[in-house]
């Protein structure tokens, strides 16, 4: 009990992380209206930022901003002191590529809506199969 | 970085996600959607990750959300499930 | 049926993701794997190379410059690909809605005739309940160019401070579309129209590659500004730095430009006549 109390707390962001990633496919799996799955992948995507910067935490250190500033030589950086940039930088462009994508899913949901008359996917399958017939 | 912040963040993000999938009205879902990204953006700063969360503040609880709106307003409000 | 089938697999798949988390290191470990092998170099060498002390900026625009380029592509893709997939002719309305500005409130409807679009007298409405709202317009109007003020500022101190290119860029899209929503997407076209949208967007990539092209002919690498102390005149550490600020001006324009671009296709359904 002792045990798996001390994994939870020591590891329970990972838990956190892995609990909105569920939610998001599962939106994206199930709901049958199209603004919702375009809700879930964003969700997904969101969930997938956050672990990665989970990853760079570090102990008693703090944020990846040197503050002595143009001072040259002045004093020794020591790379325990600052928290991990690189996945920081990894995930501004995976923001930048979420924005894009969210932007063209929902000028395609727009014309689906102006063509079909619905947003939901059960009626626009029932339309395609009588315009098959 | 306070721990005991970071899992009362932490719950309040899962919830308000949860929320913005089982709504039925189409506008709250955006509203809520737009909160889930603000909540998002104060746990990345209390991990230390300003520029992300800098980032996401503006994107997420800002454009993002507008676009969502201009998007429902322009098909329909209505969702079934 | 099926929601039993994919509830079951999405519990099934977030299991095995648990089983998966057995093995990761502590949270919080300064000696796990991430920080371990190159980001040691980036947190000391920052500023003995470029003289930047914002380390996230320093390294997504100066030594992973060729990334950053083609995420500023990708923005502009996206905007294209909004503008190829709603954009339609604009139509010729039936019905027009005026207002009688000085009575306030008096509307008037009218077909086919025509009325001058400058009069003073006559405020051009969009549909027949969009509400005569004082109080928005003039707070908008006072605050919008502190706004833009802030967003210059982010740009130019992403330096020192967090920020830099791409946050700057979206709180400038951010107050035009503030513009277009509280007065009319009409007025937001006279100001901003789509053809300086659009070319304000190439303008911006063009910087960037620019930037890379000119270290080029300089006889150095692609995107290695210390090349371009030869232009300006400093040492080449001082250069790095000015050539980040180049670079990062460049994706502002970018990013401002296809925001207000997507916005207008959006809102308008692509006829950009009325928003919302």
């Amino acid at each position: 009990m002792d045990d798996i109390l001390s994994i939870l707390i020591s590891k329970y962001n990972y838990w956190g992380y892995i609990i909105l990633m569920m939610v998001g496919l599962y939106a994206l799996i199930i709901k049958k209206n199209l603004v919702k799955k375009i809700i879930g992948m964003s969700i997904m995507q969101t969930a997938i930022i956050f672990f990665y910067v989970s990853i760079g935490v570090k102990k008693n250190a703090t944020i990846p901003i040197i503050t002595h500033g143009h001072n040259g030589a002045a004093d020794i950086v020591r790379a325990s002191d600052y928290i991990n940039p690189l996945p920081h930088v990894l995930m501004l462009t995976a923001i930048v590529v979420a924005v894009a994508t969210l932007g063209v899913a929902l000028a395609l949901a727009i014309k689906v809506y102006r063509h079909y008359g619905t947003l939901e996917e059960d009626e626009i399958h029932d339309f395609l199969k009588k315009q098959a017939e | 970085m306070i721990w005991q912040l970071d899992f009362i963040i932490l719950t309040l993000v899962i919830i308000s996600g949860i929320a913005a999938i089982s709504i039925k009205d189409l506008l709250g879902a955006a509203v809520l959607f737009g909160a889930y990204s603000f909540m998002m953006c104060l746990l990345w700063s209390i991990m230390g990750a300003v520029d992300v969360a800098f980032t996401e503040a503006s994107v997420g609880a800002g454009v993002s959300t507008v676009l969502f709106v201009a998007a429902v307003f322009r098909t329909t409000r209505r969702s079934r499930d | 049926m099926n929601k039993t089938i994919g509830f079951i697999t999405v519990v099934l798949c977030g299991a095995m993701l648990l089983l998966g988390t057995a093995d990761f290191p502590h949270w919080g470990d300064p000696q796990s794997p991430a920080s371990r092998h190159v980001s040691p170099y980036y947190i000391e060498k920052s500023i003995p190379e470029t003289s930047v002390p914002n380390i996230v900026t320093a390294v997504l625009a100066d030594y992973r410059g060729y990334d950053t380029m083609f995420e500023t592509t990708v923005i502009f893709t996206a905007g294209i690909a909004c503008f190829f997939l709603l954009r339609i002719r604009r139509k010729e309305p039936i019905i027009r809605y005026y207002r009688h500005v000085p009575t306030g409130i008096t509307l008037r409807i009218e077909k086919g005739a025509k009325l001058p679009e400058d009069s003073k007298v006559f405020d051009r409405i969009d549909t027949l309940y969009a509400p005569h709202d004082l109080i928005n317009k003039t707070t908008a109007r006072l605050i919008i160019p502190f706004i833009l003020i802030f967003a210059l500022y982010v740009i130019a101190h992403g330096h020192h401070s967090p920020g830099g290119g791409f946050q700057g860029g979206v709180i400038l899209g951010a107050a035009i579309i503030l513009f277009a929503i509280s007065y009319d997407l009409r007025s937001a076209n006279r100001k901003m129209s789509e053809r300086a949208a659009a070319l304000l967007s190439t303008t911006g990539v063009f910087i960037y590659a620019g930037t890379g092209a000119l270290c080029l002919l300089l006889a150095s690498n692609f995107l290695d500004y210390s090349a371009l102390a030869l232009i300006l005149g400093v040492d080449p550490v001082t250069a790095r730095s000015h050539g980040i600020l180049i670079v990062e001006i460049g994706v502002g324009l970018t990013v401002m430009a296809v925001m207000v671009w997507i916005y207008y296709n959006l809102s308008s359904r692509g006829q950009h006549d009325e928003g919302l």
